[in-house]
């Protein structure tokens, strides 16, 4: 068995089965390349991402340049209109697509990061240190993510994107914790790891060569949760007001909309593209994530 | 005869092709008797299970018929196979642990169930069963968590037989409960047919030595096909396809659970189902095979109820 | 019974401690001179704001004590409700501030969670299983949930608000109103309520009926469902069956998305300039006004544990489990 198939526990009644064995990683590739929710997902991740890489090299000026006309519609010069100031809008988009990717992925690392040593350790080891940790996640996970951000964005003066993630990341690991030590706590009984164990492995060791391997798809799907996640509550973040200070994010772009009026104004062309570009992102890595999920679990895919 | 079995086909549909899990199958089944299924996972004897009360949506019906007391079951149409089910075909799944629905009491799960088959409770014939199986008349107040193992399984054992069903299937039972309960619930199961709750039953497992203490039948099945079926006497003793000989001689001694794991005692695997070949499926794993096995074996009679799938029978 | 709740009261009452305590400190790790910093950070123009600012952040921070006594004299404050004077509207206390939005809030974020929990749930039961429903259910579903609260918000206030002109936009009332008891005033009120109400609902929805469909399909899969139907039992039976079973986890599910709501409802207070905590946030920070940011933080704190401990008592009414388990009766 390889580790993919170990992570999504098969029915030994399934007549596949015993039908013809197949590597369990061929296999994943195999429904993934025929997943239309994987393939569609990751399609407009993939564009959108690129967007926000190559699309700056396009444009000479800084996003928040005040470049033309104020308040234009879209035109064939300025594809998404200028802001109230003549900023061109499609700029900022662009380059706030790349501070959200940006937010969001960093965001993710550091709370799928927390969420695994919290996870695995809790699971793995148990008794005292797994009640100690449970407690932790449980704190930090009925506290209002958002109202902490609040207070320490506001009093701190976070106003770089990387530092704005990281105490995104620092708040939001709990529910993958708690999925993670669910899945760890399952593992760990099983014949492999006694063996690691046995054979004199220290828990790293077992944790880092068996177990990590053995739900690798399950920490990817994790992981995409919590980029999403970190996209949405840094564009909260910055609507409120508490934002990178330099730069342009989809957020901003927001906040600026919405104070500067554009909806009674209306400037649709100000705030429909940020929006509609978180949506897309997040909308799109939800529906990838459940392509995944089918792509690993027999059990999900249509029949 | 109660059931009659010819030339049944049942396949999975897979992303990869049918899987022939069933692949012309034919038995009969006679009043009151036990049919002790046996054979390796995969083999096909709980798809024959399936195929006989409601097959899952992955399973086609690709061949053959089955009778049961002189009416051909529907099994292919899952709409009109309704009608049988419960009423004259029952099931005492694999899964008893779980079965029940756990945020209701099993006295109303119970009637609930009854009703939606428009059938009026009764509470007498309801706590005779009870007492017939040794659970207290409580249990009907409780959640199923606040039963232990042996009791869920029995209490699965008593609504499944609470219409008096023609066929009882019994898929695995005993697989999740200790040595000492399985014998116990082999025994009970075999009492609800002494008592006429059932008429007849096929009691899948892959523990002959199990089988062989309570069914009159057993019949051998391999790769989805019937290897040899004989009386339960018969199979332990004088046993006449190879594949059951090796099966039995693997055993360390009747009585004695074996395991589900591939049987140590025959080398090499059984073939692909999605592409079987031609002529005898245990030909690979089989000392005694020669040109012949090429060709089909078909299951004769060799004696009066002994029917064997191979040509050195 | 008494196991699981002391339990949960033990994490609540950690939670507090550690919010409260995260209050504390923050502050103090402020670069800088924090009374100096934050007196400079808050222009006020008026010079008994400021006095009274130096005064309460000297007398609250009191420097010249030993740290324990700063944390300790932090506590005595806010267990006697005391949770300083606002900068923005000076003198009023922070407590009276709160107080004033915090109906808004609630009044918005009750219904509103309420209904697009039930609905969510209907609809995703409904959706679960049937080609048609879930391939309209789903993909809106998808949408909805990915969409930023406050986006949504942007685009109805658009296109209901100022494109259609069928509500307004902006405000708990009009302004030409005063607050009173009157038909008129309580119909202005829910004018300006639908909104902000309607967005929040429409965000919400489509994570339950996801969540509810997938819980669904995986009840509908289980082996008491399997056992039903091999028995012949109608669908409706199961699928009454599975919908019960699958309601548990969602409440579980309203506890944890307790979090996200209330950020939602934020931010689309600030959309509409509702007069909620949301906005009181803003305006607080907009005015460098640090104790009404501290204070509402402590408030959401507390009405977040509140609100979790009501689900965890709703919890144990609709799950016979927790309760047969609890009473320790095993056969």
């Amino acid at each position: 068995m390889t580790a993919l198939q170990e992570a999504a526990p098969r029915d030994p009644r399934d007549p596949r089965d015993a039908a013809a064995p197949v590597s369990g990683r061929r296999e994943a590739l195999h429904f993934a390349l025929r997943n239309g929710k994987l393939l569609a997902g990751a399609g407009v991740v993939l564009v959108l991402l690129l967007l926000g890489l190559i699309g700056p090299l396009t444009i000479d000026a800084p996003p928040n340049e005040y470049v033309g006309p104020p308040m234009q519609g879209p035109s064939p010069e300025y594809w998404f209109g200028t802001t109230t100031f003549g900023q061109d809008v499609f700029a900022q988009f662009v380059y706030g697509l790349r501070t959200t990717f940006a937010a969001g992925l960093l965001g993710g690392v550091v709370a799928s990061l927390i969420g695994m040593v919290v996870g695995f350790l809790a699971g793995f080891r148990g008794g005292l240190l797994d009640e100690i940790l449970n407690m932790l996640t449980n704190i930090v996970l009925v506290i209002p993510t958002l109202a902490v951000l609040l207070i320490i964005n506001a009093y701190l003066g976070i106003r770089s994107v990387a530092a704005q993630a990281i105490f995104i990341g620092l708040t939001s690991w709990p529910w993958a914790a708690r999925a993670i030590r669910a899945q760890t706590f399952s593992l760990r009984g099983r014949d492999f790891v006694d063996l690691a164990r046995l054979s004199g492995s220290n828990t790293w060791k077992i944790i880092t060569r068996e177990i990590a391997p053995n739900m690798s798809s399950y920490l990817l799907l994790t992981f995409i949760l919590l980029f999403g996640n970190s996209i949405l509550i840094a564009s909260s973040l910055d609507f409120i007001g508490l934002g990178p200070t330099e730069g342009v994010s989809l957020g901003l772009m927001l906040q600026n909309a919405s104070q500067w009026s554009a909806m009674q104004l209306g400037m649709w062309w100000w705030f429909i593209p940020p929006g509609a570009g978180i949506t897309a992102i997040v909308g799109a890595l939800y529906v990838a994530n459940v392509g995944l999920d089918e792509v690993f679990n027999p059990k999900l895919r249509e029949t | 005869m109660s059931l009659r079995v010819s030339d049944l086909k049942v396949h999975y549909r897979t992303l990869r092709g049918d899987v022939r899990a069933l692949d012309g199958v034919s038995f009969e089944l006679g009043d009151a008797e036990i049919l002790g299924l046996a054979g390796e996972s995969g083999c096909g004897k709980t798809t024959l299970g399936k195929s006989l009360i409601r097959m899952d949506g992955r399973m086609r019906h690709v061949g053959g018929t089955v009778e049961l007391d002189g009416t051909e079951l529907p099994i292919g149409d899952d709409r009109r196979m309704n009608d049988f089910r419960f009423h004259e075909v029952s099931l005492v799944p694999q899964y008893s642990m779980s079965a029940l629905n756990p945020t209701r009491k099993i006295g109303k799960m119970v009637g609930e169930l009854l009703r939606s088959r428009g059938v009026t409770p009764d509470t007498a014939k309801l706590l005779g069963r009870l007492d017939a199986v040794g659970l207290p008349h409580e249990v009907l107040d409780r959640y199923p968590i606040e039963l232990s193992g042996g009791m869920k399984q029995r209490m699965v054992m008593v609504v499944s037989t609470l219409l008096d069903p023609s066929l009882l299937i019994a898929d695995e039972v005993t697989s999740a409960l200790d040595v000492s309960t399985q014998k116990a619930v082999a025994k009970a199961l075999a009492g609800f047919r002494d008592d006429g709750f059932v008429k007849s039953m096929i009691f899948i497992t892959h523990d002959i030595s199990l089988t062989y203490q309570i069914a009159d039948t057993i019949m051998v099945m391999y790769a989805g096909k019937l290897a040899e079926k004989a009386p339960a006497r018969t199979i332990v003793e004088a046993p006449r396809h190879p594949y059951t000989r090796m099966l039995i001689d693997s055993l360390p001694e009747v009585g004695v659970r074996h395991t589900d794991r591939r049987l140590s005692g025959i080398a090499g695997s059984p073939p692909s189902l999605l592409d079987p070949p031609a002529g005898c499926r245990f030909r690979d794993r089989c000392p005694l095979a020669f040109d012949r096995c090429a060709e089909e074996p078909p299951a004769a009679e060799v004696a009066p109820g002994h029917f064997v799938a191979c040509w050195k029978a | 019974m008494r196991r699981y709740f002391g339990r949960k009261l033990l994490v609540y009452g950690l939670t507090f401690v550690v919010a409260v305590t995260v209050n504390w400190m923050i502050p103090r790790f402020m670069p800088g001179d924090p009374v100096a910093g934050m007196v400079a950070r808050a222009n006020v123009s008026q010079p008994a704001a400021v006095e009274a600012m130096k005064q309460y952040y000297t007398g609250l921070f009191g420097f010249d004590q030993p740290l324990w006594r700063q944390y300790l004299n932090f506590w005595g404050a806010l267990l006697h409700g005391d949770f300083g004077i606002s900068i923005w509207v000076f003198p009023t206390p922070v407590s009276d501030v709160i107080m004033g939005a915090v109906p808004y809030t609630l009044g918005l974020m009750i219904p509103s969670v309420l209904l697009s929990w039930v609905v969510g749930n209907r609809l995703g039961a409904y959706a679960a299983r049937r080609k048609l429903m879930d391939n309209t259910v789903l993909p809106i579903g998808y949408v909805l949930t990915a969409m930023p609260y406050m986006w949504l918000a942007v685009l109805l206030a658009w296109g209901l608000g100022v494109v259609a002109g069928l509500f307004p936009i902006a405000g708990g009332y009009s302004f030409s109103m005063q607050p009173n008891w009157s038909a008129e005033f309580l119909l202005d009120l829910l004018h300006h309520w639908a909104l902000p109400f309607a967005s929040l609902f429409l965000v919400a929805l489509g994570g339950w009926a996801i969540g509810m469909r997938n819980m669904i399909i995986y009840e509908l899969e289980s082996d008491y469902s399997t056992y039903l139907a091999a028995l012949g039992a109608p669908h409706r039976l199961i699928r009454r069956y599975a919908f019960r079973n699958a309601v548990l986890p969602q409440i579980t599910g309203l506890a944890l998305q307790l979090g996200v709501l209330v950020a939602g409802a934020l931010v689309t207070e600030i959309v509409f300039s509702y007069p909620g905590l949301g906005s009181l946030i803003l305006k607080a920070i907009q005015n460098q006004d640090f104790f009404l940011l501290q204070g509402t933080f402590m408030f959401i704190v507390l009405g977040v544990l509140a609100a979790n401990f009501i689900i965890d008592i709703v919890y144990v009414v609709v799950d016979p489990r927790t309760r047969a388990g609890m009473a320790g009766a095993q056969a």
